[in-house]
């Protein structure tokens, strides 16, 4: 199963040597990353080589990875249904630059782009209709970005007095328990409670 | 008719809105819909509404915690869910099911099918005028779920299916009761296509409607009885068999007209392809014994009565229930042929106890943007026709 991930891959690359910039194949799974200019050409061969065929768009999605430089990975899902086989690409954008938009080839792209726009704030250019897909209407900030709170930002609840719908800054009578599970036996990377108390006694 | 070209100012086209509380939405599906006399010029779905930011809260939550978040998608059918999230873990922790695990697993993923298609057959019936179908349809699920409250204490919300296999095994009795049913439900589903197959009205609403040919639905993201229905042999029990589909037998039906009709078609046969399954997950747990989760403590929790005797199988709870196991860097894409077409789980891992990202692939989701698509040219009364044999549930396209 591998070797002929492999091939496929060596065969994608070969095709396109400067879209492609890696092939991994790794679980039975192969990857393939490319640069973000390129990705409609990758996106388009993969459909329409006669040894590839996949025909069959499954996904788009984003990953958030703030550290980065460039923040985001796009990851798209291919299948082919003659070859039986999976792909997944994987691009890299940041908050300001654009991917081309796949609608073009795929027209299943389309909400699937406005999803990943609704939830990172990654741009697709020539999108048709870019705007917020799953999130409320009139919705502020990137909810899947790591730094926006699980907790969200606003609450809404029914005023009475007003008769109406209102939105007011999220009040928690608790704050979010979030807990370090991580084993302390792998050495954390700040004091454990009580061990501050633990200096060693001097020798005499 | 304007003639091209020529718009009268005083005629225009009429907009309206189908929900979010109309009862032909399966949901809280709002459509706004242009329409020029009874045609639909457009159609606009606004989705969201059932919103509750599951991936979001799937990156709080350790890998088990996460198990429940996938009976809430399609809540319909709540194992096969579970099923594609526990695949992707196992395969980036390289664990194997045992056998017994993975029929059991089988059984509650077809008995999640016949669930699934029942609601979606009859409900997709009363849409289009048919009473009686519902009714009778419904007792038929009250049993199938009773035989998930048997396994896992819960009508729905089951979280039965757990990385390395199941919760717990089932009673004897209880395999014994769900192979008696399957011998009595095709005569149950002789009389439901009674009701439907040959009816007037129903092929009236039905034939020639929602026609959508196979390289379009590929293109669009279809699956399952989507693409089957216009005429692909294609599912991944048979196509990338996962568990142990392939030792079992069962028949892949496939449309040829590309319509609603042939995909009810298709749900009935499958529904007794499915019974013919948990016939033979059912004879073969009779028979066969032995664990049903794998046995490798660092994942799968012991059990309790053990918990009160060993010390390490109480270290081992007390780990698993506060840290949670730790899954290896890497990603995994697992997808199972779940009732509405292909569930798919991405799992982005970075080595901790809580999974980095983990985008949920909705198979109502892709199926649903395409209805402007699909609509296009139709009356206004085949709107909810073509939703209800889109099989949406909102739980999973909103997610």
């Amino acid at each position: 199963m591998d070797e002929t991930l492999k091939e496929l891959g060596a065969h994608v690359k070969e095709a396109l040597p400067d879209a492609v910039e890696e092939v991994l194949v790794a679980y039975g799974e192969l990857t393939l990353v490319a640069s973000a200019a390129e990705v409609i050409k990758v996106l388009r061969f993969l459909r329409d080589d006669p040894s590839c065929r996949f025909v069959s768009f499954i996904d788009i999605c984003g990953v958030d990875w703030p550290q980065r430089e460039k923040r985001f990975d796009v990851v798209y899902h291919l299948l082919s249904p003659t070859l039986n086989a999976r792909i997944r690409i994987r691009v890299e954008t940041d908050e300001t630059t654009p991917v081309a938009s796949a609608t073009a080839v795929f027209p299943g792209a389309f909400w699937f782009e406005r999803e990943a726009f609704d939830m990172y704030g990654i741009l697709f250019s020539g999108h048709p209709e870019l705007r917020r897909i799953l999130t409320d209407y009139g919705f502020d900030g990137y909810p899947l970005r790591k730094d926006f709170p699980t907790t969200g930002l606003v609450e809404v609840r029914y005023d009475d007095e007003r008769k109406r719908v209102v939105y007011e800054p999220v009040k928690l009578a608790q704050e979010f328990r979030s807990f370090d599970f991580l084993s302390p036996w792998e050495g954390p990377d700040y004091v454990l409670p009580g061990d501050e108390k633990a200096t060693p006694p001097k020798a005499g | 008719m304007n003639a091209p070209g020529k718009i009268d100012p005083k005629v225009r086209n009429f907009q309206i809105n189908f929900g979010p509380q109309h009862p032909a939405a399966h949901g809280v599906l709002r459509l706004i819909l242009e329409l020029d006399g009874e045609i639909v010029e457009r159609v606009d779905p606004h989705i969201g509404l059932l919103h509750r930011g599951t991936e979001k809260l799937i990156e709080a939550k350790t890998y088990l915690q996460a198990v429940p978040y996938f009976d809430r998608l399609d809540y319909v059918a709540p194992m096969n869910q579970e099923h594609a999230f526990c695949l992707a873990i196992e395969r980036l922790l390289g664990v194997t099911v045992p056998k017994r695990g993975q029929l059991i697993r089988v059984l509650y993923s077809e008995i999640g099918r016949i669930l699934s298609h029942m609601l979606n057959v009859t409900t997709q019936a009363l849409d289009v005028g048919a009473l009686t179908p519902p009714l009778w349809g419904f007792e038929e699920r009250e049993k199938l779920m009773m035989f998930y409250e048997r396994a896992s204490g819960s009508r729905m919300h089951a979280a039965y299916f757990r990385p390395g296999g199941v919760h717990q095994d089932l009673p004897r009795q209880l395999v014994e009761d769900i192979l008696a049913w399957t011998k009595t439900f095709p005569a149950f589903m002789d009389d439901l296509e009674g009701l439907l197959t040959d009816n007037r009205i129903f092929k009236q609403r039905n034939v020639d409607i929602g026609i959508v040919s196979l390289e379009d639905a590929w293109a669009w993201g279809f699956s399952g009885v989507m693409v089957r229905g216009s005429g692909a042999a294609w599912d991944l029990r048979k196509a990338q068999p996962y568990e142990c589909y392939d030792e079992l037998e069962f028949d892949i039906p496939i449309g040829k007209n590309c319509d609603n009709y042939d995909r009810y078609c298709i749900r009935m046969e499958e529904m007794r392809q499915s019974a013919q399954i948990m016939r033979q997950c059912c004879e073969r747990l009779l028979k066969e014994a032995g664990p049903v989760s794998a046995v490798d403590n660092k994942i799968v929790p012991p059990k309790r009565g053990e918990m009160k005797r060993s010390m390490e199988a109480l270290i081992h709870h007390f780990k698993l229930y506060t840290e949670g196991f730790h899954v290896p860097a890497g990603e995994a894409y697992a997808a199972v042929e779940a009732p509405k077409g292909e569930f798919g789980v991405y799992v982005v891992a970075d080595g901790t106890n809580k999974p980095y990202r983990c985008k949920i692939r909705a198979p109502g989701f892709a199926h649903l943007q395409a209805m402007d698509f699909l609509c296009r040219g139709y009356m206004l009364a085949d709107i909810s026709a073509i939703l209800g044999s889109l099989d949406i549930v909102f739980g999973e396209v909103d997610r």
